[in-house]
């Protein structure tokens, strides 16, 4: 909906009161001007809602002035824009790494800095944190993002439905199944189609096949960073086994390309269905027995238990979603929430903590291994036959879609406008963006030797982010 | 945690053994690579892994390759912290203007011989950001590239499969099988 400046101001002020959440804010070139987009939801639904403002002048009222979770959006559409955001709180640039940063300062005696990055120790995604310490203790991180910008969503523009699909599967290699099914729900939104039951029913399997596989993969990795390797070695086989499934059962070990527009590339045989069925049993069995271990392990209860807590105040002000929302008692998983095929129709237990430390996004994440592969075995035990695809209309003219759906981390926003089947505009928000800032706000006050333990429990894509 | 560690002696190994490796695979190999680099680093590799802005697919299959089932370590191969230590950059991503002078200071601070493998279709071709105007595209367009592993992303049997037989090209055993662990 196209409006006026003191909508848009009223819309930012029910941000800041905390009436509305916070969903995205990109902008759109339109000719020689550009057009500011926000989408916000009312909390606990996925009613989302897009104002749409022209930006006069390259300028815009800005929104992180009354919502300080919307500042890096802010400042990233300021940069691929050349626009302006009116009394911003911080007008520096994000994704132009062109001119030197100016990092936040902290000042006091003793107070010295660590600069780390953009090249980390481990095999890990770019970025820069500056830490700002006392002896050991943390005063202030700062986040420096924007090494993986590829351009993503300005190379969407003008190419087919397709193609563009093919590149929201590239924007987080880890959701890059989540990424998919979030284009293809927002292009046939945009279309006024719908996918297929069947295709509905795979893309579940395949979205929950992606949540194992990463929790499994990450619940490790946290308890590595806590000192505990065996966790890490016995769960990496877990995520493999996961992963040669999805390969066995999909043709590809991470799903990509395999949800399109209109359905899924690919059929499940009968054969591999029940090869599923048969298989995740039995990783979930071994799962169980390292969840003992997890919590009969004192020296490793040590190390998550009161670390790296995210009050559950900034969460709701932030809005996070997924295992850092739910773990800070943030009660919100698209799945349920702002349910769509096939979930509208799954039963599921959304598992929530108010503890807000590693110890309790390990527990999120724990508690949903269980619920991803109940979901899987229920969908393949009723799976429906038929078509796999709903074929593609050319509606003439300009239509919109939006989708959210619930990745392994959390809540991915897709907004999508085609005008004559070509791609006019696109968003594709990931849940990150609002994860750095809380893991800016959850480290302060712990020992540097836990961050990597804190930013595993968080585990935020840079690339999803540096769009 | 005793249980835990008999059950795994119970179940045994989950290591597979080592793909094969054929002389065609490592194609675009440096013939000329010089025998005092052959006679330096032997089969053994430390691999300095370098994302210039990947989606962090090729990523979660590099760090597939340390689980049991590869582990990477038993061929001499392994992923090391800092330039310093390493004989080779492993270049992700379709190479972003931001990290192009990260790279120039990651490939200056390791010591000769060096060498540079690039992983996946992004850097070995631009892949689908190759017309990107944040990306340089290839990592051969900014660097010389000695291997070139493709896929989107290549899984982790192609990436073992390059590295044994790189590692065993500069140590003059191409045509040697390797040996697994025992």
């Amino acid at each position: 909906m196209t409006v006026a400046p003191p909508i848009w101001q009223q819309a930012a002020a029910a941000l800041a009161t905390g009436a509305a959440v916070f969903v995205a804010l990109w902008a759109e070139p339109a000719g020689d001007a550009a057009v500011v987009h926000l989408a916000t939801r009312p909390h606990g639904s996925g009613a989302i809602s897009v104002l749409s403002l022209a930006a006069e002048d390259g300028h815009f009222p800005s929104i992180a002035r009354h919502h300080p979770g919307a500042i890096l959006m802010e400042r990233a559409l300021c940069d691929l824009h050349g626009l302006a955001a009116d009394d911003t709180p911080d007008p520096r640039p994000w994704l132009d790494h062109r001119a030197a940063y100016d990092f936040k300062p902290a000042l006091g005696p003793g107070i010295h800095q660590i600069p780390v990055g953009p090249v980390h120790a481990g095999i890990i995604e770019p970025g820069h944190f500056r830490f700002s310490v006392n002896g050991e203790a943390v005063v202030r991180l700062e986040v420096r993002l924007g090494y993986t910008h590829k351009a993503t969503l300005g190379l969407m523009r003008g190419q087919t439905i397709e193609h563009a699909a093919r590149l929201a599967g590239r924007i987080s290699g880890d959701s890059t199944v989540a990424y998919a099914f979030a284009f293809a729900r927002a292009a046939e939104q945009a279309l006024g189609i719908a996918a297929p039951p069947r295709a509905a029913a795979l893309r579940g399997v395949m979205a929950e096949l992606e949540r194992l596989a990463n929790h499994f993969g990450d619940i490790g990795a946290i308890c590595n960073d806590g000192g505990f390797p065996l966790m890490h070695a016995l769960t990496a086989g877990l995520r493999e086994r996961v992963l040669r499934l999805s390969a066995a059962c999909f043709g590809h070990r991470l799903m990509m390309d395999i949800i399109i527009p209109g359905g899924v590339a690919r059929d499940l045989s009968a054969d591999n269905a029940a090869l599923l069925r048969a298989g995740l049993p039995d990783l979930l069995a071994q799962w169980r027995r390292l969840f003992e271990l997890y919590e009969k392990t004192a020296s490793l209860q040590d190390r998550v238990t009161t670390t790296g807590r995210l009050d559950p105040a900034i969460a709701r002000r932030l809005g996070c979603g997924g295992y850092v929302g739910r773990a800070s008692g943030q009660d919100f998983d698209a799945r349920r929430d702002a349910p769509y095929p096939p979930y509208d129709t799954a039963r599921f237990v959304v598992p929530g903590r108010t503890g807000g430390d590693v110890d309790a996004r390990l527990r999120i994440r724990m508690a949903e291994l269980d619920q991803s592969a109940a979901l899987i075995d229920n969908l393949l035990a009723a799976l429906p036959h038929g078509a796999l695809q709903t074929a593609l209309p050319t509606p003439a003219g300009s239509t919109t879609g939006h989708a959210l759906i619930e990745g392994f981390r959390g809540d991915i926003f897709a907004h999508v406008r085609l005008h004559d089947g070509v791609v006019v505009d696109a968003m594709l928000r990931d849940p990150s963006w609002f994860f750095w800032p809380a893991l800016e706000t959850a480290i302060a006050g712990n020992i540097v030797a836990d961050f990597p333990l804190c930013n595993k429990s968080f585990n935020p894509s840079y690339s999803g982010c540096d769009l | 945690m005793r249980r835990t560690l008999i059950e795994n002696l119970w179940r045994g190994r989950l290591t597979e053994p080592a793909p094969r490796i054929t002389p065609a695979e490592p194609a675009d190999l440096a013939a000329a690579l010089d025998r005092v680099a052959r006679r330096r680093l032997g089969r053994s590799l430390a691999i300095r892994a370098f994302d210039a802005g990947s989606c962090n697919g090729c990523e979660l299959e590099l760090i597939a390759l340390g689980n049991p089932f590869y582990d990477l370590e038993r061929f001499g191969l392994k992923f090391v912290a800092s330039p310093r230590h390493a004989d080779v950059l492993m270049i992700t991503g379709p190479m972003t203007r931001a990290m192009h002078a990260a790279l120039r200071l990651t490939h200056e601070a390791m010591p000769a011989p060096k060498f540079v493998i690039a992983i996946g279709d992004c850097a070995c071709t631009g892949g689908m950001f190759a017309a990107s105007p944040a990306c340089l595209g290839a990592a051969s367009q900014v660097i010389p590239v000695d291997l070139h592993i493709p896929g989107c992303p290549p899984d982790p049997v192609a990436i073992l499969q390059g590295l044994i037989g790189f590692a065993s090209n500069l140590s003059g055993t191409l045509n040697r099988a390797p040996v697994p662990s025992v």
